[in-house]
């Protein structure tokens, strides 16, 4: 080959499938069942595996006597997680775990287990700063420009506290996997967001080579950034498969173990006082701010705050890290980005309405101070598209002034930002010589619908139907390809798969240019041809192009990363929404008639899952801001609602309509692929937060906005 | 949960006691709630006959297909289908009657089988999702429909949302926006699919009530 192929995206108008939307390849397989998660997963004489775990937020463990579970019925192993003299940060951590022929024999043998404790003090509850004493640990101060004068300069200063709980993950299918001894090798089904690495990580922990661990899932239940390791449990599965002689063992958390243990988001306090020029301009930013990430706090730097609006000439910056008695925190969709969102958009909203001035107007002017991709002309292009589609001129009143009557009616905005640059990701192509095509890559699709991008990427350069391509991703014998976190995977599988696919058809051209009497470089692939370039009469089909291979099976291994990417994907994405809210004053209820999405992701490879994507992206926010919160108890340091009947999720009910506007315009598009699923999360809390301040004149000021706090808020503006 | 149906002719009996179930499912439940309840039931009067709590023989119907089991009494529905049977399209969420990730249909109505004891779902026809999807046949509307709409991402909640819209439309066969609101909210999903999922019970109606008329 003598010149690299052009691997450029082709123009937006030539796009045949690219762009165009496309129903999820493995869409049919979910919707009927068939679709096997890894705790689907059945092997022959598989035992099942439960966890003995501990009720105190705080303790030493002083004695551990498994022996009558070892002789328990149906217990095949009994491996223990923590040693006497162990000191337990959080209730739920796992102490001993056990296998057995059924899951009921394996929790029975789990209450024959003895375990003696110190129980030590305990600390859970960080809103109330003032009560975190010793557990409060200052992470660094931050001036800028000089406050103290901007705030004497101001004409008009707002003051306020806001705050923003911490959430589990609550992934559907939860923490665990199916793990089978054979020999020295071990068979391993994850659910995991991290197909190609966790095998090897977990081989380490087992003293084995990384090449000993086969590693397969097809299909995982929701993981939101809590899925990257092979965690505790995974290594005492391991070990309970090895104890019982290889038997495969099946070592799923139990849904109230998952949310003390198993993921769980950062909060954010502020107290945030801010100051305005009268033409609306904040001149100056101070925040007292604290979070926890249990048991290790949470480090973030003090100017993660104010978000997007970093340009703000005068900062005084304080934050605290606060660690309590729970369990670390875990990635959570965008870490940490929705609280920087609702922190800086509520705040912000606050000093608008003490400006008198309509928040489009507000966040439209300040937006001089965004920084970083995708620039403030990006975001007010945003911002006016969003005010639009939620009819802000007609529905928007000031603040409060709602015309009165039981249910009043608010809008607000909220605002996002992420980079989303793909990850480094290998994949082969192989095509076969009786047309066949395969797409290899050691992917995972968390049900973004990465199937079908790698799909529709390799139809587009093939010149094939998206379905003609058969994508094999989920098991670590294929290539090498990124975790999936951080938005990182549409563009790092967008452009390993352009290139691969590129590369091997370069060599299909090679074999068919000689039967159409031309060279290799005026060939072209579309419509399931291989034809030349001027003169598309000329063509083989798919088929007899590849007939021309004789026996053999092109192959083409590509490894991309961000660095040769050569424009093929990108970073820095952005975006507006605007939530619509009715509040019935009486009850406290909250309800979302409407949320508009306005958002960047680059070039859409396809509408379909990206715009799912967003959806999904505002429900959270709803949940967010509306419903979801781990809440602790004090006394007993546990967690009042590990379950689903108390960690609140919206219902199919409980969500208004929802518009989603994809930039896709050509200067978005040429930025190549930037990763979605993380962007839109972050800014509809802020935003749904604002449109019920909006409504109802004064601010709940910590999410979720549940009935009591609209009912206390009301009670406050009247007094 | 009931457990007082008459159980079937030649098969185990169902009338499993307060207090051994309760004592079954006791431990997801905390110890705390699981002591009150099991002193509780230990104030009830004593059933006559009690199954277990060793295994007993249980006949589920599934799909139209007979299946001689072997299970200990508190065997809930939703394990002996996907521990014994290995239908795995129902799924194990929330463990408590709350998400629906786990429904079926038990004589036509969609209940939650991570909360029916498999000896109670003796004696009436068991539905499943796989049922939707039976091999040489036409996949139920709704199928086509959920993918059509995007009604799923992560997928673990889809199957119960199937079949709990398939009861629905059982009941309901022409439903408005606002009825598939309130039918469907005995499912949660996580993910955030619920625009497509709307957009698909709506739609398989529609096609469902064209293959009826035609």
């Amino acid at each position: 080959m003598a010149d690299a192929p052009n691997y450029s995206w082709p123009p937006q108008e030539k796009r045949r499938v690219i762009g165009k939307p496309t129903t999820r390849l493995d869409g049919f397989v979910k919707s009927s069942g068939r679709a096997k998660y890894s705790s689907d997963v059945q092997r022959p004489g598989m035992l099942h595996g439960a966890m003995l775990t501990c009720p105190h937020a705080h303790a030493r463990i002083k004695s551990i006597d498994a022996s009558a579970a070892e002789t328990s019925k149906g217990v095949m192993a009994v491996v223990p997680m923590a040693k006497a003299g162990h000191e337990v940060q959080y209730a739920g951590f796992q102490v001993v775990a056990v296998a057995a022929a059924t899951i009921d024999q394996a929790r029975d043998a789990l209450r024959k287990i003895k375990v003696d404790y110190e129980v030590l003090p305990h600390f859970v509850t960080e809103r109330d700063i003032d009560k975190a004493g010793p557990r409060g640990k200052p992470s660094g101060d931050q001036v800028t420009g000089d406050p103290d004068q901007a705030f004497k300069d101001a004409d008009v200063i707002s003051e306020g506290f806001y705050g923003i709980p911490v959430l589990n993950h609550c992934t559907l299918e939860t923490h665990g996997d199916v793990i089978e001894w054979k020999g020295d090798q071990l068979n391993y089904w994850p659910s995991t967001q991290s197909l190609s690495s966790i095998g090897g990580e977990l081989a380490k922990a087992v003293a084995i080579p990384a090449t000993n661990v086969h590693t397969h899932m097809d299909y995982m239940g929701g993981g939101f950034g809590s899925k990257f390791t092979f965690d505790r449990w995974g290594l005492a599965c391991a070990q309970l498969s090895q104890k019982s002689g290889g038997r495969a063992v099946k070592l799923f958390l139990d849904r109230a173990n998952d949310h003390e243990t198993a993921g769980n988001r950062p909060s954010y306090f502020a107290n945030i006082k801010l100051g305005a020029k009268k033409d609306g301009t904040m001149t100056v930013w101070q925040s007292e701010s604290w979070a926890t990430g249990g048991v290790n706090g949470i480090s973030l730097a003090p100017n993660a705050i104010p978000y997007i609006f970093r340009g703000t000439p005068n900062k005084r910056l304080k934050h605290i890290s606060v660690s309590i008695n729970a369990a670390e925190q875990r990635a959570w969709r965008a870490p940490n980005n929705p609280q920087f969102s609702y922190l800086t958009c509520t705040a912000m909203d606050d000093l608008a309405a003490k400006l008198n001035m309509d928040p489009v107007e507000f966040f439209y002017k300040n937006l001089e101070y965004a920084s970083g991709p995708p620039g403030a002309e990006v975001y007010r292009a945003q911002l006016r598209k969003a005010a639009d589609l939620a009819e802000w001129n007609k529905l928007w009143h000031p603040r409060g002034q709602s015309g009165g009557g039981i249910v009043v009616r608010g809008l607000g905005i909220g605002f996002n930002a992420w980079g989303g640059l793909g990850h480094a990701s290998s994949c082969r192509t192989k095509i076969h010589p009786d047309g066949s095509v395969e797409v290899e890559i050691g992917s995972q699709d968390l049900g973004t619908g990465t199937r079908t991008v790698i799909a529709i990427v390799a139809a587009e350069t093939l010149g094939l139907p998206v379905r003609a391509v058969k994508v094999n991703i989920g098991d670590n014998k294929y290539p090498v390809s990124g975790a999936s976190g951080g938005s990182t995977t549409v563009g790092g599988v967008s452009a390993s798969t352009r290139k691969s696919t590129m590369n091997a058809l370069v060599k299909l051209f090679e074999a068919a240019a000689p039967a159409l009497g031309t060279t290799p470089d005026q060939l072209e692939a579309a419509d399931g041809k291989i034809q030349v370039k001027d003169t598309p009469a000329k063509s083989l089909t798919w088929k007899a192009a590849c007939q021309k291979l004789g026996a053999r099976t092109i192959e083409e291994v590509v490894d991309s990363n961000p660095r040769n990417s050569l424009g093929l994907m990108s970073g820095g994405a952005g975006g507006a929404q605007i939530a619509d809210v009715s509040v019935d004053t009486e009850t406290g209820v909250v309800k979302v008639n409407r949320m508009v999405a306005v958002q960047d992701c680059g070039m859409v490879v396809n509408p379909t899952t990206a715009e799912s994507q967003c959806y999904g992206a505002m429900i959270f926010s709803i949940n967010g801001a509306l419903h979801e919160e781990r809440i602790m108890d004090p006394a007993t340091g546990r967690i009042l609602n590990p379950d689903m009947e108390f960690y609140k999720l919206s219902g199919i009910g409980d969500v208004g309509e929802l518009v989603v506007h994809l930039n896709m315009e050509p200067e978005i598009d040429k930025r190549g692929v930037i990763g979605l699923g993380e962007p839109p999360v972050i800014g509809g809390i802020a935003a749904i937060a604002n449109a019920v301040t909006n409504a109802i004149g004064v601010r709940p000021p910590v999410v979720p906005i549940t009935p009591d706090k609209v009912l206390a808020a009301l009670e406050r503006r009247k007094a | 949960m009931s457990s007082k149906k008459e159980p079937k002719q030649g098969s185990a009996r169902a009338d499993v006691t307060r207090r051994g179930f309760i004592r079954g499912v006791g431990v997801g439940g905390g110890a705390l709630g699981a002591g009150v309840l099991e002193r509780e039931a230990e104030a009830q009067p004593a059933g006559a006959q009690t199954a277990g709590p060793g295994p007993v023989p249980v006949v589920l119907s599934v799909n139209g297909k007979t299946h001689n089991l072997t299970l200990e009494p508190r065997v809930t529905l939703l394990d002996a289908l996907r521990d014994y049977l290995d239908y795995t399209g129902a799924k194990n969420v929330c463990d408590r009657g709350v998400c629906g990730a786990c429904t079926v249909l038990l004589g036509g109505k969609a209940v939650y089988a991570c909360s029916v004891l498999a000896i109670d779902a003796q004696g009436k026809e068991i539905q499943t999702i796989e049922s939707l999807s039976a091999p040489g046949a036409a996949p139920h509307p709704l199928i086509n429909a959920f993918v059509q709409n995007d009604a799923q991402q992560c997928g673990f909640c889809t199957p119960g949302f199937v079949m709990a819209s398939k009861a629905f439309l059982d009941r309901n066969p022409n439903p408005t926006y606002e009825q598939v609101k309130d039918g469907l909210g005995g499912n949660l999903c996580r993910c955030g699919t619920y625009v497509g999922l709307r957009k698909a019970v709506l739609q398989a109606a529609k096609s469902m009530k064209g293959a009826r008329n035609g």
